[in-house]
């Protein structure tokens, strides 16, 4: 058993992060129910983060404005799970945090990469393939006239 | 001489109980939910949280129910709010070159690559009020190309760079952090970043309106809309007790890429400068009027005469706040009881002597 790499934990904490937090209960209800006894090292805590952007998009860093970000960390299954996740929603970081923890378990992995995660990033590229067709229907298509001849 | 000043305490509760009935109005009607502000008032939405300074859909949609429709006591509100948060940490700058872009146009390129992309926007409609929306009952479904957007747009302003036409837009070496107005007071000569932060949280009327009188002739501003594009950003942190960078989630942002002739000085050639304005959510107006505010206060460090409004920074950036402004101008309607009285009484006594006079010369 190989063990877990950063790039791979940061594919699903990506994924946990941009799942919308209630389907993100019923995607992981199974997966929790069958690990009780978990732990909180950290409850769910909102706070402030302040976005950055960069002048002219690629300049000097400047403040932007904070935006609200719900952090936790539960030790669950000998793992320790973390989650921060954009909003206050409180259960989202609770659940992407067990989710961090189980994730991480050998015994857990593979199910859970092919029961939760993979079938969550699909609804997400397809989602977001919706988004993006109905905005490329309003992309103008210039047509020239020719005069004369 | 003091005077006790007190009571009134009934007439505040009741006062309390007026605003919260008034806020709820016919209670035949069915009270307004936060889904419904969240779904359906989304632009009040966003100038609330990017005057408010907090990207939080869910807070802006209680402050702006709260105060009633009220956007800049909705801004109060959220920025009460937010001194009660802890600050966790600043996000990697967002790259607004990855922008999933559902609307980006060009005022300058008809061919731009990528297209130009007109989204979700009212510029092409006429403006007739339509009573169809009077009813309860729309249900809109938006037509779909068969293919997506691709997933990086290039950006416009690449085109006149790759020629050396525009001044480039590079960090200091080191990329140094910037200084952030919630933890230090402004001071002046204050750096372009600085003004950034101080216009991106600034009143949206009042960067309109300097930044029209730019364009009416009040600075040498020629400016061009080289891009403007909405859509959503990756939010990106490095919380220390993981050491990696992860993604938390996506804000929706409003980036516009001001283009401005600049005939050139000793230094430097002639070419385009530029102006930039970012928004949360879809804020064109707000990003437009930042980017040009934002050029005409780059005169001074381009050698242009300072002598417009929009041009002088201390003019500028000490009253964009509008919690500051309307604080200083509401609080003349609390009790300056004593302050009047001292006033009347100097008046009284001056016109005593001016009567005088006026009997002398008589």
């Amino acid at each position: 058993m190989t063990s877990i790499t950063i790039p791979q934990r940061q594919h699903w904490m990506r994924i946990l992060a941009l799942t919308p937090p209630e389907r993100l209960a019923e995607a992981l209800a199974p997966a929790l129910s069958a690990h009780p006894g978990h732990h909180w090292l950290r409850r769910p805590e909102t706070g402030l983060v302040m976005l950055r952007g960069r002048a002219g998009g690629t300049g000097a860093q400047f403040n932007l404005g904070e935006a609200s970000v719900t952090r936790a960390s539960v030790s669950l299954a000998g793992q320790i799970g973390h989650a921060w996740v954009r909003g206050s929603n409180a259960r989202h970081a609770e659940l992407a945090a067990l989710a961090d923890a189980l994730l991480q378990c050998p015994a857990h992995h593979a199910d859970l990469m092919a029961g939760v995660i993979a079938p969550l990033e699909a609804e997400l590229v397809e989602r977001r393939a919706t988004v993006s067709r109905a905005a490329a229907a309003s992309k103008v298509e210039f047509f020239t006239m020719v005069r004369g001849e | 001489m003091y005077v006790a000043v007190k009571g009134g305490e009934t007439a505040i509760l009741n006062s309390y109980e007026l605003l919260a009935a008034d806020r709820r109005g016919d209670q035949d009607t069915p009270e307004l939910t936060l889904a419904q502000i969240k779904g359906q008032m989304r632009l009040a939405l966003a100038r609330v949280m990017q005057e408010g300074s907090l990207y939080d859909e869910d807070l802006a949609a209680l402050a702006l129910k709260q105060a009633s429709g009220d956007v800049t006591e909705a801004v109060f509100l959220l920025r009460a709010f937010r001194t009660t948060l802890p600050r966790l940490g600043y996000s990697l700058p967002l790259d607004t070159a990855a922008m999933r872009v559902r609307r980006r146009v060009s005022g300058t390129f008809k061919d731009v690559p990528g297209g130009q992309v007109l989204g979700p926007t009212p510029d092409y409609t006429q403006r007739l009020l339509d009573f169809g929306l009077t009813g309860s009952d729309s249900a809109p479904s938006p037509t779909l190309a068969e293919q997506p957007l691709p997933e990086r747009l290039p950006c416009v302003l690449d085109v006149l760079g790759s020629e050396g036409l525009i001044e480039p837009e590079r960090p200091a070496d080191g990329d140094p952090a910037p200084k952030d107005l919630t933890r230090e007071p402004l001071m002046f000569p204050a750096d372009r970043a600085t003004r950034l932060q101080n216009l991106a949280r600034g009143d949206e009327g009042y960067l309109l309106g300097l930044a029209y009188s730019t364009q009416r002739g009040y600075a040498e501003s020629h400016p061009f809309a080289g891009e403007i594009r909405m859509g959503e950003v990756a939010v990106t942190v490095c919380p220390e007790e993981l050491g990696f960078e992860i993604e938390i989630g996506e804000v929706t942002l409003t980036e516009c890429q001001m283009i401005n002739q600049f005939a050139g000085s000793r230094t430097a050639p002639p070419q385009f400068t530029r102006g930039y304005g970012l928004s949360f959510g879809e804020g064109e107006r707000k990003a437009m009027a930042m980017a040009l505010v934002d050029r005409s206060l780059r005169a001074a460090e381009l050698g242009e005469d300072v002598h417009a409004p929009a041009q002088q920074q201390e003019f500028v950036l000490y009253h964009t706040d509008n919690v500051e402004a309307s604080g200083f101008v509401q609080h003349l309607k609390l009790p300056h009881y004593v302050d009047f009285q001292a006033e009347l009484s100097l008046i009284r006594t001056l016109r005593k002597q001016f009567d005088a006079q006026q009997g002398d010369e008589a």
